[in-house]
């Protein structure tokens, strides 16, 4: 019996089941935890090159920003009172595990370092708190890639090697962005500088995912998704490029670029997202690159034979 | 801890640290053999107390189940395919007649006798594949899910909070947030009956031994001299899956004999283990993080404005 050529499905259900995560909540977590993560280190530089305007921003984008992004990440579970559990055991193969002990530490220390600079009390150890919040915050701004890549998502884990450093120019695009926007011009300077450097990485490591992924990066290009990351890459190169150009000399002009940043980096978060969404919806990313992989191997096992 | 995230893995549940374990268990569906009752839905449903999840009419030929779900351990899958010729192919099923009578035996295959336009049916009971490197187990960030001493994969529900990493994580996609509940749930492989001794429910209620519980070892042995029947009497289209050592997910706990493409059936033609590139990806994340801290320190070098 030979049979038919067989279509790429079951009655055209997906393969995978798309994730159970909650819109806003996980795309939110994503650019709230950049933006916390790289803020942070932005308020130690401001710390050490005195630059109290930028460090108070700063401190308080860190704090707001892993505060509200932990209300969040518990929102989205289902079971929230169970959030506690999170902590119950360190799983280096479980992503949303280191994160859980990165996110709860850089949290109450960026809370401690940000009400220590509002207040004004105990100016060392708030400084201290400070120091081991900037520790943990690369590793926030970027830990979240891992955690859509450790997945069976064509579109999140095939694109494991650039998503890190999308998220992390993308944090820092949105930390520059978000302290350009609240701090005078004449100390804005290292934000206006991140925002930029931000957006270039941000960009570059962009092109070189869609590139890269070739069929499985088409939700990256098409569809909602597609209009989405669209948006925030003329958002960060025109914020990108304003504000390094006249930043300097106009508030309004730092102002606006900094808010172009800021929505740019949202943006990108929920292109990300729904990209990773529609590849599970589709069964047809998930089947082909994979009987491509059987071909490939039978080929290369009939020419092994063969020689 | 797993010290093992990929490749071939003989001694699974003392990889995960039980010492002093009994043999691997699992599972053989032989779909060639399965007649689509759907004993085994409702024999898991009875025993395992799963509740109901959707009574709808799928239009998916006699499937109304649809597919594995939290609520959906046993999902027998039903393919209707045109066939360009019709043939006969004796399976082994028990047929009714007069044996070795003069006409030819009533045997059923599974496809019809009207040639052009006839239909081929395809029956298969999808079940969790117990995985060797199991991506569910790995990613879950609470240890809710575990690695028991028969090599199976279990959520414990009292440890669940519900924030459905292990969903996207299967390969397979297989195991899911039960609605209303929140909780994740999929097969234990009837983990409070096989502690007993006894057999799971569906292999326990299935009439024509399609599903077929035991040692791993020995059903794979079983299942090789299945595939060798079947393909000494001409059945092209028959291949065992999840059955080698050496696939993507380090091979099944419960693995099939299908009669067609992985696909047609609703399964991944080669699924890998998402935490195969686990070093990979926190090298990059890491290198990410440096990159990030080298743009923090760059942005505050050079002019004091």
């Amino acid at each position: 019996m030979v049979p038919e050529a067989s279509p790429d499905s079951y009655y055209g259900r997906p393969i995978i089941k798309p994730p159970t995560w909650k819109t806003p909540d996980v795309p939110l977590y994503l650019f709230l935890g950049g933006l916390a993560g790289a803020s942070a280190v932005l308020a130690e530089g401001a710390a050490v090159t005195g630059r109290p305007d930028l460090e108070r921003v700063a401190r308080v984008a860190a704090s707001a920003g892993a505060g509200l992004g932990t209300v969040a990440l518990i929102h989205d579970l289902h079971r929230p009172e169970r959030f506690l559990n999170m902590l119950r055991v360190l799983k280096p193969t479980s992503p949303l595990s280191v994160g859980s002990w990165i996110l709860a530490p850089f949290s109450g220390l960026s809370a401690a370092a940000a009400a220590s600079d509002l207040t004004g009390r105990l100016p060392r150890l708030g400084r201290a708190a400070g120091m081991g919040a900037t520790a943990l915050g690369p590793a926030l701004a970027t830990y979240t890639a891992a955690l859509l890549a450790n997945t069976a998502v064509p579109a999140w884990h095939d694109a494991h090697r650039e998503l890190p450093f999308v998220f992390a120019g993308s944090g820092a695009t949105a930390a520059g962005g978000l302290a350009c926007m609240f701090t005078p011009t004449d100390q804005a300077g290292p934000a206006r500088r991140m925002l930029a450097a931000g957006a270039l990485v941000e960009l570059a490591a962009s092109e070189r995912l869609t590139s890269r992924l070739g069929m499985v990066g088409e939700p990256y290009r098409e569809g909602r998704p597609g209009r989405l990351m669209k948006a925030a890459r003329v958002l960060t190169a025109v914020g990108g490029t304003a504000a390094l150009l006249a930043g300097g000399r106009s508030r309004t002009v730092s102002t606006v670029a900094g808010a172009a940043c800021v929505a740019a980096s949202v943006l990108t978060r929920f292109g990300i997202f729904e990209a990773g969404m529609a590849s599970a919806r589709d069964p047809k990313y998930t089947v082909e690159p994979q009987r491509e992989r059987l071909r490939a191997r039978a080929a290369q096992a009939a020419s092994t034979m063969a020689g | 801890m797993s010290s093992s995230l990929s490749g071939p893995l003989h001694d699974v549940a003392g990889d995960a640290g039980h010492e002093d374990h009994p043999p691997r268990m699992g599972f053989f569906t032989d779909t060639s053999v399965c007649i689509g009752c759907k004993a085994c839905e409702v024999a898991c449903k009875e025993w395992n107390l799963v509740p109901e999840d959707g009574l709808s009419l799928s239009g998916m030929s006699y499937d109304n189940t649809q597919a594995l779900g939290a609520s959906t351990w046993r999902h027998v899958a039903f393919v209707e395919q045109p066939t360009g010729r019709a043939s006969r192919t004796d399976l082994g099923m028990p047929g009714i007649g007069p044996p070795g009578g003069a006409e030819p035996p009533a045997g059923p295959g599974q496809e019809t006798d009207s040639g052009e336009g006839g239909v081929r049916w395809l029956m298969s009971s999808d079940v969790c594949k117990h995985c060797t490197h199991a991506a569910c187990l790995d990613v879950c960030p609470t240890g809710s899910l575990f690695r028991t001493e028969f090599g199976t994969v279990v959520v414990q529900e009292d440890i669940c909070n519900g924030c459905g990493y292990c969903v996207p994580a299967c390969p397979y996609g297989v195991i899911d947030i039960r609605p209303g509940d929140g909780r994740a749930f999929k097969c234990t492989l009837c983990y409070d009956r096989i502690g007993e001794g006894m057999t799971p429910a569906c292999a326990q209620a299935c009439p024509t031994e399609s599903i077929q519980y035991g040692e791993l070892d020995e059903l794979r042995e079983r299942a090789g001299r299945r595939l060798g029947e079947l393909q000494e009497q001409g059945v092209d289209g028959a291949r065992l899956y999840g059955a080698d050592p050496d696939d993507g997910v380090g091979g099944d706990g419960a693995f099939f004999l299908l009669l067609d493409e992985p696909e047609v059936y609703g399964l991944p033609p080669d699924p890998v283990v998402t935490t195969r590139d686990l070093g990979s990806m926190w090298r990059h994340v890491g290198a990410a993080a440096l990159g990030l801290v080298g743009v923090g320190v760059a942005s505050f070098i050079g002019r004091r404005r």
